[in-house]
């Protein structure tokens, strides 16, 4: 047990109103402790300086100097990037063809999305309303695993799955399904050649990755869902399905709305997933990355990645009129 | 709560759950899996065969053990300042109500609100506006950034479970400020960083969207596994290297989910 020295003397109060009686400090450290007590407000910013000072000049210095970038131009024959404002590098970013990947990307993303609440929410209510102690546990440690790790192996494990002479196809082969299977790909737009180079193979993969952010909110909102508003529809005479419907649904979708900002925003960001399993055709983080790549177009980059900030800025907004931040 | 009419699942609830749950998991078994497979030109199932042959040819690469290292240096370091700028954030935002307090915890948040791909860029037009060259520290502060929110949120969570009774006491038999930290806060908040402290660890060393931005031509082990995925040099090494990486983050987060069990969501709601 530590112990704690007693001050000698213990006459002296501070003052009427405090409830603690002031003691005369002992030792420097003693001072300094008494001082930051009677100014909090100096302690508060001591506390909050240090991270203020990392976040505000590194990561707000980042957005600004990305910003600052989407302003400049890059010379078409040298290659250099000219530190002068202009917009030439917006008017270059809302071509057509820019424009489609763009709505790419928010197609992919709100299909993602939806699958991802579709699939997420049997569980999340299954871990709610049903889950009690060891099983509960287990469920709650089997979505973090794959929500905080391995992000790139996960992505690794459907190259395997996905590849001509995978399991996907040995299963489908084993159970005379290849036809379907070749139907499917047979799909205008979303099939190709093969699930792994098709807009399918990359929904797939997306929503496999990121599905997990979606369960953990949908339960925390269910949690909430007092029981005996479900009694009291069912003592009303709604059955099961109804009092599903006009009851737990709409207490839960706060829930499902705060899980989508991070399937949502997590998709519209991602770059690495439509590389690996996907069409050659690109998606907004592939087009930032490649642009400040080998082509050294930081200007251009950094415009496209003010769109992903803009379309996040109205989801947000959205998302808190919905009352997904008290779902949080 | 559950009432008696509602403790039994439906059969297909039951059933989608677990379906969603399998989904979820059953890639793991495919890496380990194809680890031990003899076949080494392509991913070819069922595997003709099972060999450790790969461990052994992984154990031998400098190569990897090189991005072994920056991985686990860059986590290390970028751990340790999340764990002292996110406790005294959460210290701060906890302790009173003040102006600024909500954009305060709005700009701690950002960074993993906002795409990967943004802080990354973002951090890219930086270095190159104030022409910082690539290293290892650029990486540091990218990793850093994003993992103090992870230590934040945590130990937010565990302030509020303080009671203010405690510090009153401690206060009241006469220990300053200093000993009241050491004695009554610390203990109490200790698990919570620790959790913070390994979910931020297992996030560094597993982050590869901001790291392509800061890392130049450093490779740090995901850096190095993302270069397999694109250009695959010897199939089997990087199995074997997927179900390192799988080992040495669910270790951290098993022991996060440890020290945290009891209060839940704190350490799952959100990377």
């Amino acid at each position: 047990m530590p112990t704690i020295s007693p001050p000698e003397d213990r006459t002296t109060h501070h003052a009427a109103g405090d409830r603690i009686p002031s003691l005369p400090p002992t030792s420097l450290v003693g001072r300094v402790s008494t001082f930051l007590y009677h100014h909090p407000l100096l302690l508060l910013l001591l506390f909050l300086i240090p991270p203020l000072l990392w976040l505000g000049v590194i990561y707000l210095g980042a957005l600004g100097a990305l910003l600052m970038q989407s302003f400049f131009s890059i010379d078409e024959f040298s290659g250099v990037i000219n530190r002068e404002f202009t917009l030439r590098t917006y008017v270059e970013l809302f071509t057509p063809a820019n424009m489609d990947i763009v709505l790419r990307t928010v197609l992919m993303a709100g299909a993602v999305t939806l699958a991802s609440a579709l699939i997420a929410f049997p569980i999340a209510y299954y871990m709610a309303r049903y889950a009690r102690g060891r099983v509960k546990a287990l469920l709650y440690l089997a979505v973090m695993l794959p929500l905080w790790s391995s992000y790139l192996v996960r992505v690794y494990s459907w190259k395997l799955i996905l590849a001509r002479e995978g399991i996907l196809n040995w299963a489908f082969a084993k159970l005379h399904l290849l036809w379907l299977m070749d139907a499917v790909l047979a799909l205008p737009v979303v099939g190709g050649t093969s699930l792994s180079v098709s807009y399918l193979g990359t929904f797939l993969v997306f929503m496999y990755i990121w599905m997990p952010y979606m369960i953990l909110p949908i339960q925390a909102a269910l949690e909430r869902v007092p029981v005996s508003l479900i009694e009291a529809a069912s003592d009303l005479g709604a059955r099961p399905g109804v009092a599903f419907r006009t009851v737990i649904l709409p207490l839960a979708f706060p829930g499902v709305v705060a899980g989508s900002i991070f399937t949502f925003s997590l998709t519209l960001g991602d770059y690495i997933i439509p590389g690996i399993i996907g069409s050659s055709r690109f998606f907004i983080g592939q087009a930032v990355y490649s642009h400040q790549g080998l082509a050294g177009n930081i200007p251009l980059a950094a415009a496209f990645s003010v769109v992903p900030i803009v379309i996040m800025a109205f989801y947000l907004s959205a998302a808190k009129k919905l009352g997904a931040f008290d779902a949080l | 709560m559950r009432s008696r009419s509602d403790s039994r699942s439906p059969l297909t609830l039951k059933l989608m759950a677990l379906a969603g749950l399998l989904f979820l998991h059953i890639p793991f078994a495919f890496i380990l899996l194809y680890a031990f497979s003899t076949e080494d030109k392509s991913y070819q199932f069922p595997p003709p065969g099972l060999t450790l042959r790969w461990f052994e040819v992984a154990f031998h690469r400098q190569d990897i053990w090189d991005a072994i290292s920056l991985s686990l240096r860059a986590a290390s370091v970028s751990t340790f300042i999340a764990i002292l700028l996110g406790t005294l954030a959460a210290a701060a935002i906890y302790k009173r109500r003040f102006f600024g307090r909500e954009a305060i915890s709005l700009l701690i948040i950002l960074p993993i609100a906002l795409p990967g791909i943004i802080t990354g860029i973002a951090l890219r037009s930086a270095f190159n506006i104030g022409d910082i060259p690539f290293s290892f520290w650029t990486i540091v502060l990218g990793h850093a950034t994003f993992c103090i929110v992870v230590v934040y949120n945590n130990a937010l969570a565990r302030f509020r479970r303080i009671l203010p009774s405690q510090i009153e006491a401690s206060m009241d038999l006469g220990a300053n400020g200093f000993q009241t930290f050491r004695y009554i806060i610390l203990p109490n908040i200790a698990t919570a960083l620790l959790a913070g402290g390994m979910l931020a660890f297992a996030l560094s060393f597993d982050e590869v969207i901001v790291t392509t931005f800061t890392a130049g031509q450093q490779s740090t082990l995901p850096i190095w596994m993302l270069t397999e995925l694109v250009r695959p040099r010897q199939r089997p090494v990087t199995n074997v290297v997927a179900v390192f990486i799988i080992t040495v983050t669910f270790v951290p987060i098993l022991v996060a989910y440890y020290f945290t069990r009891g209060s839940e969501h704190t350490e799952g709601s959100g990377k």
